[in-house]
């Protein structure tokens, strides 16, 4: 068996020093060896989304990069968007609201997707999202929805930002 | 599936890189972006014995312009992402066909991490990049511990997920010559959903000479052949003529001469033959019409 790696990472602005087997995908290791299920496997081949994490502020398939990759870096999973308390994230707050997800197996990959094109984009379009999204499949809702609770977070979250300012 | 066990190596420098590849030659394979070799290791369809991750080898990020002995000439890394290209200044103003091609390349959090180097070396011959490096008159630059050589695109692509890299080298960065004046260039594809691979595509890039005839035509074609291929006879129709409508047609007619497609769920090969025609019409009158907005830019410059 070939030797195991040694990684440094934080995983939600929790630091892990870690010895992982090379073959071992951030997704198994999130899963697996950090027990945060929140983040689901799909097709284990970057087609499907649902395991979209942010590294380094950047939505990226967890399948498809290995653990042993992410010396020195910074995941954030759909664990770190609910408050300590159970206050839903202004995104998660938009999908419950406007029926963004039905049996929910999509929504942790939907929500890290949001969260990147959200940084960016303080307000998006229908399309900006549809673009961000492209590449997250949702077998349930048609989509439609997800849209709306990422454009309604998206007013939401710019709403909070200038009445804390105001 | 999950992958099979292999040995990691995380070179801190290109030395380092090209011993690694020296010593375990066809055992290993090298790690940049990922979203090609990953997936393929996932499904055990690759199971190499070492990874070379190249992730940390300095310099290999590099997106930039070099000015040496030749014409000036774009020079993309092996780490470059796919994201990066798309949306740097550097290849909108002086290659603007691999930024077009790149929007059709999978979804932004994949790009995010593919790397346009990893996807030339990887020469799938459905996908985007490398048909976009032939049409640009692109090369590759290979290191092994024996020197540096340079590979012309053409001489590349030398069959299905196959290139002309031996195992002991290293893709270190693709080149394209910086786009002439009155240049104009389109990549035109059809595919079942956006970000799939194309059942079939075309790159397209036309150069107006100074009599206004057309100097200079590439069209190279995606998912039309066991490799990248350049459409020659189609280029040679449209050379010399003014790029009217009837010199794009009779061009467009000879783009699957001498094709032979794969068949499969997607199309049969008479339909990528057909694809071919229909979307070389397209490309070029959208790669000419671009070239003579270039033209009344420049007039209107002057």
């Amino acid at each position: 068996m070939p030797d195991k790696v040694r990684v440094q990472l934080t995983v939600n602005d929790t630091p892990h020093d870690l010895l992982v087997e090379p073959r071992t995908l951030l997704a198994d290791l999130l899963r697996g060896e950090l027990e945060l299920t929140g983040t689901h496997v799909g097709c284990e081949q970057g087609v499907c989304g649902a395991c979209t994490v942010l590294v380094d502020g950047t939505a990226t398939r967890s399948c498809l990069v290995f653990a042993a990759q992410l010396d020195g870096a910074a995941v954030r999973t759909v664990e770190s968007l609910a408050g300590a308390d159970g206050t839903l994230h202004p995104l998660q707050q938009a999908f419950h609201e406007n029926h963004g997800l039905q049996c929910g197996f999509c929504t942790p990959g939907m929500l890290m997707g949001a969260c990147e094109l959200l940084e960016r984009t303080a307000a998006p379009e229908p399309d900006d999202v549809r673009e961000a999204l492209g590449g997250n499949l949702c077998r349930c809702t048609g989509y439609q929805n997800i849209v709306k609770s990422v454009c309604a977070a998206g007013v939401a979250m710019t709403a909070e930002k200038n009445g804390a300012q105001a | 599936m999950k992958p099979a066990a292999f040995a990691y190596l995380a070179p801190r420098d290109l030395d380092e890189a090209l011993d690694q590849l020296a010593e375990h030659g066809a055992d290993a394979r090298v790690l940049a972006g990922g979203q090609s070799l990953v997936r393929l290791m996932n499904a055990r369809l690759a199971s190499p014995a070492v990874v070379v991750d190249i992730n940390r080898v300095g310099g290999l990020d590099a997106l930039s312009l070099v000015n040496g002995s030749g014409p000036a000439r774009l020079r993309l890394g092996a780490t470059v992402r796919q994201r990066t290209s798309e949306l740097s200044p550097d290849v909108a103003a002086h290659a603007p066909l691999l930024a077009e091609a790149g929007t059709h390349v999978a979804h932004a959090p994949v790009r995010s991490r593919g790397t346009v180097v990893g996807s030339v070396a990887f020469a799938d011959p459905s996908a985007e990049l490398p048909t976009a490096l032939l049409a640009l008159d692109g090369r590759v630059v290979a290191r092994s511990r024996s020197g540096e050589r340079t590979i012309e695109a053409d001489d590349f692509f030398t069959g299905p997920f196959t290139n002309a890299l031996r195992d002991d080298e290293l893709a270190v960065a693709v080149e394209v010559p910086v786009t002439a004046a009155r240049t104009g260039h389109a990549f035109v594809e059809v595919s079942r959903r956006h970000g799939d691979l194309p059942v079939c595509g075309v790159a397209a890039v036309v150069s107006r000479g100074d009599d206004g005839t057309l100097g200079r035509v590439r069209i190279a074609l995606c998912g039309a052949d066991e490799r990248p291929v350049r459409a020659r006879a189609a280029e040679d129709a449209l050379t010399g003529t003014d790029g009217g409508a009837d010199a794009v047609a009779a061009a467009a007619a000879r783009a699957s001469d001498g094709l032979f497609p794969l068949a499969d769920c997607h199309g049969s090969a008479d339909f990528r033959r057909r694809l071919a025609r229909v979307l070389t019409g397209r490309a070029l009158r959208t790669a000419i019409d671009r070239a003579a907005i270039d033209r009344a830019g420049e007039a209107g410059n002057a």
